[in-house]
């Protein structure tokens, strides 16, 4: 997994990629022993075709792909920077998911590229692991073509990433929703959905059956801020891994 | 001439060989299956959004409600995502104990599965010989954490105490008394150690008790061999793992290819299967025992000789103990930021897998910096497996459909999240 050139700080593995994907890739970093390629959308067939056929990279099987909402990424709702006056209202005063019911959404500042999808590959053959991310380019209808031709594990990895994010997989032939309930509303891991939900389900026995209604059985609330440290220890031994890099 | 036509069948949610809450969509040729459609999400806890707004520690617990069977294992992914992502190591002994107590958790979730799936193939007393074993299992996971099932004892940094000196024994009752009360609290005189050592020494003739009842049983194989054969090539595509590859004939076991833990150092061999189906899978999870129960043995032998520390001493992850905080400020502000705060974690992203009992147990963790996880994803094996089911399962008849379901060891806890 880690054959480290001397000479340029590179796995051979990451030289293999840029030379082999070329201008496919945005952005390659390895980090912890983990490689990660970043690709455009218009590129990612093309990529991930390539990467299950090519004898040296050869990823036969698709371990796992997934949404990610980008939204309020960095964000902290207890500041700390400098000194502050505010006092303990700064810790209840943030935006996050738990904070608010379905009526009441916030619609904060947009962030361009709001949703990616990240997928984890495997490599039996030559014992690896990778990881690609794209970044849908429409935020209103993020769409990115399906990898069901490729790797048919997709399928419900795509269907679950259309349910709870709302990304749409063109070419994908049953894009049904796949964990929420029949006729459910809304794409529920999105950053902007109440954590505590949009409807809530009970039995009715005058109308004699099962209704949906607003949630009213929950309160919003959340019970730690959402807190971002700089710890200098990070920044330390990142700064010691790198002299020693270099020796 | 009466036309016919193919109907549609609904098998589960409470069906008892849906395992949970399946709910199966049979379309029938008679009685082969056409088409089957899977619905899943009855048990949808939305699991990674929850993580998302709480502390990293406040998540293991609900790591071990994912997949209700092999619990220490879905703790042991998480814990590492969060390990690597600090830059921390848990001590050796901490390792050794998570190594066993992995093995464990095979074993529980092994016995589960065989006892379940002969009953769905309508052999009751599987059942109840796997169960006789799996509440001395049980009882290893209360020793060490109060809880027989949902345990939490798997932290960032290492385990969340040693193992106990004393193994409990049973009190007298109604029901326990006289020779039968000595019987059961036989093997419970020492230490946990002890006692798993007498049980490890006893395990293997029970394996044979099951084997016994199945391996050359005339209906067992009828209901099992070459019925829902996955080919080498299908097992890759649909990304299976675990004993549902290995059972196809790919030796691909993470324990040996990307060791954790101290995988590297116990000495265990990889059963694989011939032909794919069932019965090959079957045999592939039989033997998988016995190496857990080898596997076992070495971690007992390891930890009986070497004590040590269970936990890292970093302050600014792990809580310091009660005794310290009495008389040592810096200790009581350690400890009050890590009860009401936790702790951040770098930004970065990592993935983290562990051979579960079921097949790679993954969990990509994204963190912004925070206190909290960003995006937490859990890769369920049983979710991938039971995709494949359409692809698996067309042409099979119906009651094949019960035995693979059994085969692919689904448990809705994870599938659903």
């Amino acid at each position: 997994m880690s054959e480290t050139t001397a000479v340029s700080g590179r796995s051979a593995f990451v030289q293999q990629l840029e030379a082999k994907l070329g201008q496919k890739l945005v952005r390659i970093d390895e980090a912890r022993g983990e490689t990660t390629i970043g690709v455009l959308p218009e590129n990612w067939l093309a990529v991930a075709a390539m990467l299950r056929d090519d004898a040296d990279l050869h990823f036969e099987q698709l371990v796992d792909l997934c949404g990610v909402d980008y939204l309020s990424y960095g964000q902290s709702e207890w500041d700390t920077d400098d000194a502050s006056w505010t006092g303990f209202s700064r810790g209840v005063e943030g935006e996050g998911p738990g904070r608010f019911a379905w009526a009441n959404r916030p619609h904060p500042a947009r962030i361009p590229h709001r949703f990616g999808v990240v997928v984890h590959l495997l490599s039996l053959r030559h014992n690896r692991r990778l990881r690609v991310r794209a970044h849908c380019s429409d935020d209103d209808l993020p769409g990115l073509p399906s990898l069901i031709g490729i790797w048919p594990s997709a399928d419900w990895f795509e269907r679950e990433a259309f349910d709870l994010y709302g990304i749409v997989f063109e070419g994908h032939p049953d894009l049904r929703r796949i964990l929420t309930d029949y006729g459910f509303v809304g794409h529920p891991f999105r950053k902007d959905f109440p954590l505590i939900g949009n409807v809530e389900v009970r039995y009715d026995p005058e109308k004699k059956r099962v209704v949906y209604e607003p949630v009213t059985s929950v309160e919003p609330r959340v019970l730690v801020p959402r807190t971002i440290r700089d710890d200098s220890r990070y920044e330390q031994a990142r700064a010691e891994a790198a002299a020693e890099r270099k020796k | 001439m009466q036309e016919i036509k193919n109907y549609t069948m609904n098998f589960g949610p409470q069906h008892p060989a849906a395992h949970g809450v399946l709910r199966l969509v049979l379309e029938m040729d008679g009685e082969t299956v056409v088409r089957a459609d899977p619905h899943i999400g009855l048990l949808h806890r939305a699991t990674e959004k929850l993580a998302e707004s709480k502390p990293f520690n406040q998540s293991i617990g609900y790591m071990d409600r994912l997949d209700y069977v092999s619990m220490m294992c879905n703790e042991h992914a998480y814990v590492r995502a969060i390990e690597n992502l600090l830059g921390i190591e848990a001590p050796e002994r901490a390792q050794w104990i998570r190594t066993m107590f992995d093995e464990i958790t095979r074993i529980l979730n092994h016995l589960m599965w065989i006892g379940s799936n002969a009953l769905d193939l309508g052999a009751m007393a599987v059942f109840l010989y796997a169960f006789r074993e799996r509440e001395e299992l049980m009882d290893c996971y209360e020793a060490v954490s109060g809880a027989r099932m949902h345990a939490t004892y798997y932290r960032p940094g290492g385990v969340y105490r040693d193992l106990p000196e004393v193994m409990p024994k049973y009190g007298e009752s109604k029901w326990h008394k006289g020779k039968d009360l000595e019987r059961l609290n036989q093997w419970r005189g020492g230490s946990m150690l002890d006692f798993l050592d007498a049980f490890c020494a006893d395990f293997p003739r029970r394996v044979d008790e099951y084997e016994e009842l199945l391996t050359d049983n005339r209906i067992w194989k009828q209901r099992t061999v070459d019925i829902g054969v996955v080919s080498p090539e299908q097992a890759l595509a649909w990304g299976m793992s675990g004993p549902m590859l290995r059972g196809s004939g790919i030796e691909w076991d993470l324990r040996k290819k990307q060791p954790y833990a101290k995988y590297a150092e116990v000495d265990f061999d990889v059963p694989v299967g011939v032909k794919g189906d069932c019965y090959d899978r079957y045999l592939v999870r039989v033997e998988e025992m016995r190496q857990s129960n080898r596997i076992i043995q070495q971690c007992v032998k390891w930890l009986r000789a070497n004590p040590g520390p269970v936990m890292v001493r970093n302050y600014k992850v792990v809580p310091p103990s009660r005794v310290e905080m009495k008389d040592d400020m810096e200790a009581l502000i350690h400890h009050f930021k890590l009860f009401s705060e936790g702790y951040a974690v770098p930004a970065g992203e990592t993935y983290a897998a562990v051979e579960a009992p079921k097949g790679e147990f993954g969990i990509y963790l994204v963190s912004d910096g925070a206190n909290k996880p960003f995006r937490l994803k859990c890769r369920a094996p049983s979710f991938v497996h039971l995709s494949s089911m359409d692809a698996i399962v067309r042409g099979y008849m119906l009651p094949d459909v019960v035995a693979m379901i059994g085969t692919y060891d689904v448990v809705f806890g994870e599938v659903d999240r």
